[in-house]
């Protein structure tokens, strides 16, 4: 924790504090998520900038007990800017042996453990891998360490209310929260109204929790706690003016797509297969069907996308949203639509792969996948969110694009956006263009690879328009009359074409600019997507040190924006930190010539500030050498 | 087009200026006249119709219909359909497929496409063979089929199409064949259909599997094979139709007999329930003879129609597309 001194000379009762990070830890049936959105919840009302990090088990309810079965949501807030969920926490909550085990590494020494000694039995001791109890054999002995037996307390809290045992105990993480709220000064009013509409049906449950959550706020108000314990303060943080809310990637996705189709004036098709991360977008969008969306949960991924397809021949914005191993079995499709000139819209919530990888956790490794994984010659746009709150600006760009230029538009997001939820100024809607899409209707000299002479957009033309009956699909066709053609000259040029279709999009995006710092120096940091908070604080940081180190991130992976490759060149060395193995690396250095190195990791979890700053540092150093 | 009344129609205004590219004698030409004969007749338009097709000779069929058309992957032009109809429930829309396209590599589709019951027509091309890649066994060959992948003889245990379409769901079931004079009566039957229509057209591959229907298609053997199904009526055939189904309770099976031999008369000779699920799957696979016409037909909810009625149903709940409101559920709070 940062310490404000200024602050210390308060007569306060609260610590203040300039920012805190804190992981709640448990069994996957714990109720983790739910107890860290509802803090994030508080937090933000208690005007702080925060970033968060759900980490969860890609197991439902894996068996209780088991450091596998872990689940975690790590939430950084502050009175100050805040990008990323922090690195290592200073607080813990632990509410068994496995979650202690899993997270006491990253804990920092000093750092404030809240554990619950209920759940330490011989038993559980064992199924996380402690032959001792940790609390008891001196090994956490760097830790602040608030012991309490929750499982107990939280029973006594809500005894009155007379739920069987079962449903008494799992409102345990409601006395959780309740006792973090007090240590950080959060109110419980929005958790109080949250539990009872959540609860409405089952008032007694709404009402047991509602107790445990009151009672963990006595406990913190009225107990002595342990030397070098006591509450917090973290003032709010100087947010511009405006109205907020918490948003996660996948809502402002879902969001974006519907302003997208809102905006071009027409109904949208999402069909999907349920995979993670990327199911939340399908639950978002079903229940928006009175926005024109239709949610189409198909039998496979294959016929999620063909169903989109279909749709933007029918005159819809066809969407379809997956993961990585989704993509892949969408490719063909992906290709009809780029052969066929039809709008589409692709998310794909990237986790780690290859193969089935690791579904819960992150990672940026479909880069290459988005860009070239097709057959034949098949451009189309690639575009990339930076931020939780960016995926809404995104999914409306990917919108304008697909229908503008007639082309497919893949954007990544990846599980960490997906999950991941910051204060999100609201935007202001009569400032979004409107991009409305006009039908070709004039049967004169109709064929339906007429194009657009300055975005070589070819024309829509929907069923159900009389005079402009038409035949498309994957077989190449002619390029003055639309019907098929084995013409190698026109293949030739049609291939050309689609190229210089896709590539000509960069003159309708903004031209590449640094992020931070200037335009030229020692050593330009080039990220692209999820990875934008952690690389923009460590350059930050790099420069309060004093080195020459400039930012730019890409949103705009394909085409690349113009400017780019003179903007690289003007830096000694350009360094790609990415959570893969130098896939966009191997872009800069295939398009531009230029020596960018890779800075690799693939651990299914962002970056970590100080880990970045380490090895820009290392990089510099061996620069200078 | 727009002015004139779709009775003003005619075979022409549904033949497109394409080059047909099938092989001469191929039972594709048949089924095309048949299908631009016919659509003028059910009140089609050519701007409302749309074909959609996967891969294969037979999915070479849109560009031959001037009305609108995709030719789109294998297998998965039931997909396409499904999102053609749902972004747009006022278009008719027909799938075209065959046995390769629609039974194997897009059978998942197919078996989908029917148990939603969309409202389109599916019309599964069955030559028994996959012609476009040169003659290979296909999943409706039957065991023991000569072919360049498979020199000693198929394998495969076939898969029968109307018996895979009622497996999967399907509320119209219907067999005909390529230069039948009736097939423009089931494919009128299909298109009146509420939902999603399954045809099965026995097809002739002149090239790879000639013949293979002979016995069954043939003007003179056919009517011994042919089962003209109607419902209502009993099943009768033959020749002179003297034959007809019984049904066997013993077995729970229909087996054939003759009218005037070992006592059966015409009262013995069940009636066609093309309601009746059970009989319709004792018709898809008969001892010597083919069940033709109309198998299965029954009422089943539409999908479209399930999706507009929810459509309804959230408006009426939700009111209009409301942007402002939407990014503002759940919890939001100002910084002054």
């Amino acid at each position: 924790m940062k310490t404000t001194a200024a602050a210390r000379v308060e007569p306060s009762p609260r610590e203040t504090l300039d920012s805190v990070v804190i992981r709640f830890a448990g069994d996957s049936g714990d109720g983790m998520q739910l107890t860290g959105s509802q803090f994030t919840t508080a937090t933000a009302d208690a005007g702080n900038d925060l970033a968060t990090f759900p980490d969860f088990p890609a197991e439902i309810r894996a068996p209780a007990g088991t450091t596998y079965g872990v689940s975690g949501y790590q939430i950084q807030f502050a009175s100050h800017d805040v990008l990323t969920p922090g690195d290592t926490p200073d607080v813990l909550v632990a509410m068994n042996p496995a979650a202690l085990k899993v997270n006491s590494e990253v804990l920092k020494p000093g750092g404030l453990l809240v554990v619950n000694t209920g759940a330490f039995s011989t038993n559980n001791l064992k199924k996380a891998g402690y032959d001792s109890n940790p609390l008891e054999d001196g090994s956490m002995d760097r830790f602040r360490i608030l012991s309490l037996d929750i499982n107990k307390m939280t029973l006594d809290a809500v005894k009155d209310v007379g739920l069987g045992a079962k449903e008494s105990n799992r409102c345990k993480n409601m006395w959780t929260l309740g006792l973090m709220y007090w240590l950080f000064g959060r109110e419980r009013d929005q958790t109080v109204a949250w539990l009872k509409h959540k609860f409405a049906k089952n008032p007694k449950v709404a009402e047991a929790n509602i107790a445990a959550l009151n009672a963990g706020h006595i406990y913190g108000e009225n107990a002595e706690l342990p030397h070098g314990i006591h509450a917090y303060e973290v003032p709010a943080a100087h947010l511009t003016p405006g109205e907020y809310r918490n948003v996660s990637g996948n809502e402002a996705t879902a969001w974006g797509l519907v302003t997208g189709a809102q905006l071009a004036g027409l109904k949208m098709m999402y069909g999907s297969y349920p995979i993670t991360p990327a199911s939340s977008l399908l639950h978002q969008l079903a229940r928006l069907k009175h926005f024109g969306v239709t949610t189409f949960q198909a039998e496979d991924e294959i016929a999620a996308v063909a169903a989109a397809v279909g749709a933007s021949f029918s005159g819809s914005v066809g969407v379809t949203g997956t993961s990585g191993p989704g993509i892949a079995l969408k490719s063909e499709a992906i290709g009809l639509a780029i052969a066929a000139e039809l709008p589409l819209v692709i998310i794909n919530v990237q986790r780690g792969g290859p193969s089935t990888g690791l579904p819960t956790k992150t990672e940026q490794s479909d880069l290459f996948q988005a860009v070239v994984g097709r057959n034949g010659d098949a451009p189309l746009v690639v575009l990339a969110a930076a931020t939780p709150g960016d995926c809404y600006y995104m999914a409306i760009e990917a919108v304008r694009m697909a229908v503008k230029y007639m082309t497919p538009v893949i954007l990544l997001t990846d599980g960490y956006l997906a999950n991941s939820a910051e204060p999100w100024p609201l935007p202001d809607l009569d400032a979004l263009q409107p991009f409305p899409v006009q039908f070709h209707r004039d049967p004169e000299g109709f064929h339906p690879f007429l194009r657009d002479e300055q975005t070589h957009a070819r024309v829509w033309a929907v069923p159900g328009t009389p005079g402009l009956e038409h035949r498309i699909g994957g077989l190449e066709k002619d390029r003055t009359t639309g019907h098929i053609s084995y013409d190698p000259h026109n293949h030739h040029r049609m291939t050309k074409i689609r190229h210089q279709k896709v590539a000509g999009i960069a003159r309708d995006i903004e031209r590449a600019k640094v992020d931070q710092g200037e335009g030229e120096g020692d050593l330009l940091v080039v990220g692209w997507g999820s990875t934008y908070g952690a690389i923009s604080q460590a350059v930050e940081v790099l420069r309060e040190r004093g080195h020459d180190v400039s930012h730019l991130h890409l949103r705009n992976i394909w085409p690349l924006p113009e400017g780019l490759g003179d903007l690289l060149r003007s830096f000694n060395s350009v360094l790609v930190p990415e959570l893969n193995f130098g896939q966009l690396t191997m872009l800069l250095r295939a398009e531009f010539l230029v020596p960018a190195e890779s800075l690799t990791r693939v651990t299914g979890q962002p970056f970590r500030v100080a880990g970045l700053v380490e090895a820009v540092e290392e990089r510099l150093q061996r620069s200078a050498e | 087009m727009s002015t004139n009344s779709p009775e003003k129609y005619s075979r022409k205004d549904f033949t497109s200026d394409q080059e047909v590219r099938w092989c001469p004698g191929c039972g594709d030409y048949a089924i095309l006249a048949a299908v631009q004969r016919t659509l003028p007749s059910l009140g089609s338009t050519p701007e409302n119709t749309v074909f959609i097709s996967g891969i294969g000779c037979s999915s070479r069929f849109p560009y031959y219909m001037n009305t609108y058309g995709f030719h789109t992957i294998h297998g998965r032009a039931p997909a396409v359909a499904t999102g053609v109809k749902l972004a747009n429930p006022e278009l008719d829309v027909w799938v075209i497929t065959g046995d390769g396209d629609g039974l194997s590599i897009g059978g998942n589709h197919l078996l989908h496409v029917l148990r939603r019951n969309i409202d389109l027509q599916v019309m599964l091309f069955n030559n028994q063979i996959y012609g476009l890649t040169k003659g290979q066994y296909s999943p409706t060959s039957q065991v023991g089929q000569v072919t360049p992948s498979s020199p000693l003889g198929s394998i495969d245990q076939p898969v029968v199409p109307t018996r895979f379409a009622l497996g999967a769901g399907a509320t119209f079931v219907a067999r005909a064949f390529d230069i039948s004079k009736k097939l423009p009566e089931a494919l009128t039957a299909a298109r009146e259909h509420e939902g999603a229509a399954f045809i099965e057209i026995l097809q002739n591959c002149p090239v790879f599997n000639d013949g293979v229907f002979d016995l069954v298609t043939d003007r003179k053997t056919g009517p011994a094979y042919q089962l003209w199904l109607e419902h209502g009526q009993p099943m009768m055939f033959g020749a002179n139709g003297e034959k007809g189904l019984r049904f066997n309770a013993k077995t729970l099976s229909l087996d054939v007999v003759t009218i005037g031999e070992d006592g059966v008369t015409e009262q013995d000779i069940i009636i066609h329930d093309e309601t009746n699920h059970q009989l319709a799957w004792m018709l898809t696979d008969l001892p010597d003879v083919v069940a033709l016409g109309v198998l299965y037909r029954n009422r089943g909810p539409v999908y479209n129609e399930s999706v507009e009625t929810q459509r309804e149903l959230a408006e009426e709940r939700f009111g209009g597309p409301d942007l402002h409101a939407l990014l503002r559920q759940g919890h939001t709070w100002t910084v002054t």
